[in-house]
Parts: structure tokens; sequence; C-alpha cells
């Protein structure tokens, strides 16, 4: 393990240099916005980064939910295998009811995806790996989420004007923003006792607002019509291709910080536990 | 085995018999109602024309501060003497309680909110133009949206240091969606114009309230015994 | 008094705990308490501060969570499915002050599914307080108060008692009194468990004495006298 990661290191800084080159350089030069449009590739890779990591944290903490009862543990399996196998016939046998972008087989795809993290999560953590899983994936995902929201603003300016703009996704992410800094903020006001269960409790809210969020700001646009930030539509496959790039780098990059402050919390965890049961030494038991 | 409906009933009599004893808090409270309107009132003073557009966000804004003061006091007399304890140790669910908990503050916001709409009417000249009717639905769905969801974090609070701060900070965030739909509701009704309607909110009000009372009902047993 | 227990036949233990370990955060509260308790029997709970007595009681009534280990009462893993085989109190009240006696007993009976006010009546009457008084609890003095709770604890007619320093603060003619009523109990065939600082209390009608320190049993004897060490 503790070789794989300088390598890791290595690989993940060429590949990001790799990815920056592609975008300042190789993509082409967009047509209406010019230059200003290449923080997209900064932009927009952040947030499916900051996606993927909240789902992750979802996943842990209903995971840390389930498995405190070895009832709703067997249940919990069950009802993943259900949807994944819902979401694959039902992409196809609902195809006409789906929106226009959106195809069976990505409906599919998610499906069999989230139930694979699922199990994956389920099979290589502890139940206190899970937590510490849940507050690393919340705390990378923080920051990525940050970085959107500050290069939204930033492409914005210089092309509409405007800082802000109630922009669907930009504003979906700044919901969903406040939703993870108050997860973090009651991890760490919360007694030691409690706070995995209860953020957790948080996380699974959380999710249970993201769809909510997404259509109340989505119909509150069709009331309110606001520019789009991030343009709409197909996009040129060679800046499609830039932007899996920077995806990729990203994830990279998430990923190695992620493991990082994994192997940090639970260092510091079990020091604790190891201090605490061996002060048999200090009368009263106490650790200063 | 005694029915979760039951104990439900119990503890929002014993709740209401207590507020009503000691009637402090309620009047404290209805008294801060009053005061909100009014400095609301004095910070934006507009026409009738512009006020109709506006004060769908400031009624709704005024009743959220309003829950969240009353919301931060909902287990205050369960935490004085450890009262919590006696409940986890007997055998009563623990939903039923969040219940109980959860009509209470409800009907408590919902006589602050009786008690500030008449004012911001009368301060704001305000005159429904759409189907007046339906803020009625408005008002209830997003009470309770504001209430089930501040019951369940005023109990998630309980335990953490800066109690009362604590309540706002998760809330605010988990009621957007509510929020935004209660706003907009009240002001298309308010405003009365014809190529829209508030269903589209009030459906969407009605799906949060479905979504987070069943979260909660079902997350609030493990929360209670967090430790 | 002790005599009586050697004539009792050995009796399967109700409540067992094995390598029990709680840990809050830096604080190990306890750490690998074995230990058996058995029917109809009187214990007392000792130690210094920190000792471990609280978290103990506490994990026994399915209040807190151990870290580690296992605990069985009557036969249940978790201490929740057991809950109306016990009764709970602890120094705080578990009382509603703005309440009478009557009325707080009347909540807390529709908890347990009791909707009989004779039951409340004859609870109160148990402890040696009036049912008909009026006064809110929180006007009580301490002895009437810690009464009272143990009213409340008793309401259901639990097989066990877990007493978490009820003696604390209340007048000794109070304290007496109820170290009567409880032996009276353990007569009567429940199994009590006190945690308390004031073991003098105790002589006589408690039938072992358990010692705790730094989250361990260090020593249980039938006998109040013991030799701390160090």
């Amino acid at each position: 393990m503790k070789k794989a990661f300088p390598i890791l290191g290595l690989l993940t800084a060429v590949l990001l240099s790799y990815a920056l080159y592609e975008a300042l350089v190789v993509a082409p030069q967009e047509q209406t916005m010019g230059d200003v449009q290449r923080i997209f590739y900064y932009h927009v890779p952040s947030a499916w980064t900051a996606f993927l990591l909240f789902a992750i944290n979802f996943l842990a903490s209903v995971l840390y939910l389930v498995r405190r009862n070895p009832q709703t543990d067997r249940i919990a399996n069950w009802v993943v295998m259900a949807l994944a196998v819902l979401t694959c016939t039902g992409g196809y046998v609902f195809r006409s009811a789906l929106p226009k972008d959106v195809y069976p087989s990505s409906v599919a795809t998610t499906g069999i995806a989230i139930a694979g993290l699922y199990f994956l999560i389920r099979k290589y953590f502890s139940e206190q790996g899970t937590d510490i899983l849940a507050l690393t994936t919340a705390e990378v995902g923080v920051v990525f989420c940050t970085v959107v929201l500050v290069t939204g603003p930033l492409w914005a300016r210089p092309v509409w004007g405007i800082w802000w703009t109630w922009d669907l996704r930009l504003t979906s992410t700044l919901v969903l923003w406040l939703i993870y800094v108050s997860y973090l903020v009651l991890r760490r006001f919360s007694s030691s006792g409690e706070t995995p269960v209860l953020a957790a409790a948080l996380a699974v809210f959380g999710a249970l607002d993201v769809p909510l969020v997404y259509f109340s700001i989505w119909f509150f646009r069709t009331q309110h019509p606001q520019p789009v930030i991030g343009g709409g539509g197909s996009i040129d496959p060679r800046m499609l291709h830039v932007l899996l790039i920077n995806w990729l780098a990203f994830l990279c990059f998430a990923f190695l910080v992620c493991w990082s402050r994994y192997r940090l919390e639970r260092i510091q965890r079990d020091v604790e536990e190891t201090q605490a049961l061996e002060a048999l030494l200090e009368p009263g038991g106490q650790v200063r | 085995m005694s029915a979760p409906t039951g104990i439900t009933r119990a503890t929002l009599t014993k709740d209401l018999r207590l507020e009503w004893r000691s009637k402090d808090a309620l009047n404290s409270m209805l008294f801060f109602a009053l005061l909100v309107v009014v400095v609301f009132s004095f910070s934006f003073d507009p026409n009738a024309e512009e006020s109709r557009v506006i004060a769908g966000g400031l009624v709704w804004v005024a009743f959220l501060f309003a829950a969240v003061v009353a919301l931060n006091q909902t287990w205050a007399r369960e935490l004085r003497n450890q009262v919590l304890d006696a409940y986890r140790v007997s055998p009563a669910p623990a939903n039923a309680l969040f219940l109980a908990k959860a009509i209470g503050n409800f009907l408590f916001v919902v006589v602050l909110e009786a008690v500030m709409t008449p004012l911001f009417i009368v301060f704001y000249k305000l005159h429904a133009l759409g189907p007046a009717w339906q803020l009625f639905p408005v008002a209830v769905l997003g009470t309770w949206a504001i209430v089930v969801n501040g019951t369940f974090f005023a109990a998630m609070s309980l335990r953490t240091r800066s109690r009362e701060i604590m309540l706002p900070l998760l809330l605010f965030p988990i009621t957007i969606p509510a929020l935004l739909s209660m706003v907009e509701a009240t002001t298309t009704i308010l405003v009365g114009d014809p190529s829209t309607s508030a269903k589209f909110w009030i459906v969407l009000l009605a799906t949060y309230d479905v979504v987070f009372t069943t979260g909660s009902l079902a997350l609030f047993e493990t929360v209670l015994h967090a430790e | 008094m002790t005599d009586a227990n050697t004539v009792r036949a050995h009796a399967d233990p109700i409540i067992t705990v094995a390598n029990l370990v709680k840990q809050f955060g830096r604080f190990a509260a306890l750490r690998g308490v074995n230990a058996s308790f058995e029917a109809a029997r009187f214990y007392a709970i000792l130690g210094d501060n920190g000792a471990g007595k609280t978290t103990m009681l506490r994990v026994l009534a399915g209040l807190v969570r151990p870290t580690r280990g296992e605990v069985s009462i009557l036969g249940h893993r978790h201490p929740r499915k057991a809950c109306r085989e016990f009764g709970y109190m602890a120094h705080p009240s578990l009382l509603y002050d703005e309440m009478s006696g009557m009325e707080n007993l009347r909540y807390f009976g529709q908890l347990y599914g009791i909707a009989d006010d004779a039951r409340c009546s004859s609870s109160i009457t148990a402890v040696g307080l009036d049912p008909s008084l009026e006064r809110p609890v929180g006007q009580y003095s301490q002895g009437m108060r810690q009464r009272m709770s143990l009213a409340r604890a008793l309401l259901h007619d639990p097989k066990i008692l877990l007493l978490d320093e009820p003696f604390s603060n209340v007048d000794i003619h109070s304290a007496r009194e109820m170290v009567k009523l409880l032996a009276g109990m353990r007569d009567g065939g429940k199994t009590i468990l006190v945690v308390t600082h004031q073991a003098s209390l105790l002589d006589g009608a408690a039938d072992e004495f358990v010692w705790m320190q730094t989250g361990q049993i260090i020593h249980r004897t039938r006998d109040r006298a013991f030799m701390e060490t160090a």
C-alpha cells in the first residue's frame, strides 16, 4: 500500500499537467466566448467529482446506519439488489417516459454502478471504516464543490457581465454545498459518541433533498427565465475528449487526497483507542 | 402493547397542558412575532403594487424566523432532569414522541402565523388577486415542512455544542426547496398572474412533506438513541 | 441477613456482561468488564468517580452502546428488548418539574401501556408519598423527588431495578426509608443494582458489594469492609 502512493502521486501529477495542457492549448477555441470558455474544463469535472464523492458519502452513510443492526443489513442488501434490477429493466420498459437525452443504457449503468459501489464499500470497509469514508468524501467533496462555485461566477462575469444567475446547475450545487458544509459543522460540534449516527442521518436527509432542490429550481427558472451558465446543447467531440481527460485527472487527484485523509483519520482513531485503553497506569484512567 | 397513537396523544396533551400552564413561552413568542412584523414593515415600506410582489418572500422569512425560535425550545422540558432517558428506557416507540412534538410545534407555529398574518395584511395593504383559497394549503403544507424538519433537527442538536445555532444551521439548507415553493406559491397567488399557477408549487410542497415526514419517522428512533 | 444467602440456592444469572469496553474519545470508561448478577439479589456498586459505575449501569439500561463486548439481560442480547423488565433511576429525577407526582406517573405509565390510576397511586404510596399531592415535582425536596422518581421506576413492576446514585443529596431519613423499601423488594424477588458512594447506607440490606476502579470490577464481597488498594 505505502509503495503505491508515491507512484500514483507521480502519475496523477503527470496526468494533471497533461490535462492542463490539453485544456489550455489543444482544445479548440469556443466560437462565442473565446478563451474564457476554457474554465469549463475546470468547472465541469470539479462538479462531476464533487457529485461522485457526495454519492459515495450517501452510500457510506446508509451503510453505516443499516449495519448497526443485522436485520436491517440483510433487508438493505435485498433492497439495493432489487433497485439495481429495477433500473436495468425499467430503463428499457419505460423508454418512452424518459426525458429526451436520457438513454435506457445510462439509467441501467447508473443503477448497476450505485449497487456495485454499495456492495464494494460494504465488503471492504468495516463499520468504523464506513464512517471515516463518509467523513473523507464529505470533506473532499466540499472542496471540489467550492471550486465549482468559484469558477462558475468567474466564467459568468466576463461572458454575461453578472457574477451570479440562478442557473439550475450552479444553484443546485450551491444548495448541495450548503447542506454538506452544515454536515461538516454537525460533525465537528456533536459529541463524539453520536457523531457518526447523526451525520449519517443528515446525509440521508440531504440525499432526499437533492431531487426536490433540482425540481424546485428548474420550475423557478421556467417562471423567471435566466441565463444558462455552461451552455446547454451538444458538445464538440474534441472538447468532450479534453473534458474527459480532465475529469480522469481530477478523479485521480481526488482519490489520492481521500486516501491520505482516510489513512490520517484511521491512524488518529487507532491512537486514541490505544491511549484510552492503555492508560491503566494513570489514576482515574484519564489521559491528558 | 401500548398503542403508538395513544402515546402520541398523551404526549401532545401533556405538552399542550404544560404550555398552557406556564404561558410565558407562548406570550413571549407572540410578542416576538409581533415585533418581527413591525421591524420588517419599517425595513420595507412599499406601496400596494410592489408589496404584492415581495410579500410572499417577506411573510415566509418572517414565519421561518419565528418558527426557529419556537423550535429551539421543543425539547427544553425534556432536557431538564434528563427526562429523555425515561423515554428511551421505556418500550414506547420513538416516533410516537416525534409525532407528538412535531404536531405540537405545528400548532404553536400556526398560532404565531395567525397573529402575524393580519398584521402583514394591514401593514402591506395585501390583497390577493389570484385564488386566495390556495393560500390555505400553501400555509398548511409549508408550515408542516418547516416544523417536521425543525423538530427532527432540534432533536439532533440536543447534545451538540452551540445547540441554538445548530438548529437553523441544519434546517435552512434542507428547507430551501420548500421555502422556494412557499414563497413562489404565495407570490403567484397574491399577484394573480393568469399565465402561471401555484399548483406545481403546492404539489412540490406536498411531495416534500411526504418525503421528509417519512424520513423523520424512519430515522428518529436512531437519532434518539444515538447516545 | 447475609446468612440467608448461604441457604438460598445458587440461581442462574439474569444479567451478564462479557468483555465490556466503552470508550469516550480518549477516555475509556469501561475496560473489559466481566460480571454476572443473579436474580432476587441486592447489589451495591461502589467505587471512585470515573470508575465506570454509571457507565456500566447505563449500558445495562440500554442508554449507552458499548464499544465492544456483550450484554445479556434476561436472555436478551439488547437491553432495549428487555425494557419492560427493568426500571431505571438516576440522580436527575427524570420527571417533569411542572407536573404533580400523579400527573407525571400517569404520563410515564402511558409509555408502558398502563392507563390505570390505581396503579400509579399505589406506586406513589409504596414509596411513602401522597398521591393526592397537587404540588409540582419541581417544588419537592430532594428526598421526595428521588422517592417519586423511584415510584416512576417501579410503576410497571419491573423484575430488575437499575438505580444510579439514588440517595445523593437525600436526607438521611428518606434514604433509610428507600433502602428498607428496596430490601423489601429484593425479598419479594426483584433484582436490584444500586450505584452509590454511600456504602454505609446499604449495610445489612445489600447482598453483595461490587467494587469498581478505572473501568473494571476489582472486587466483589458479601461484606462491606474492603481494604482499597493504593
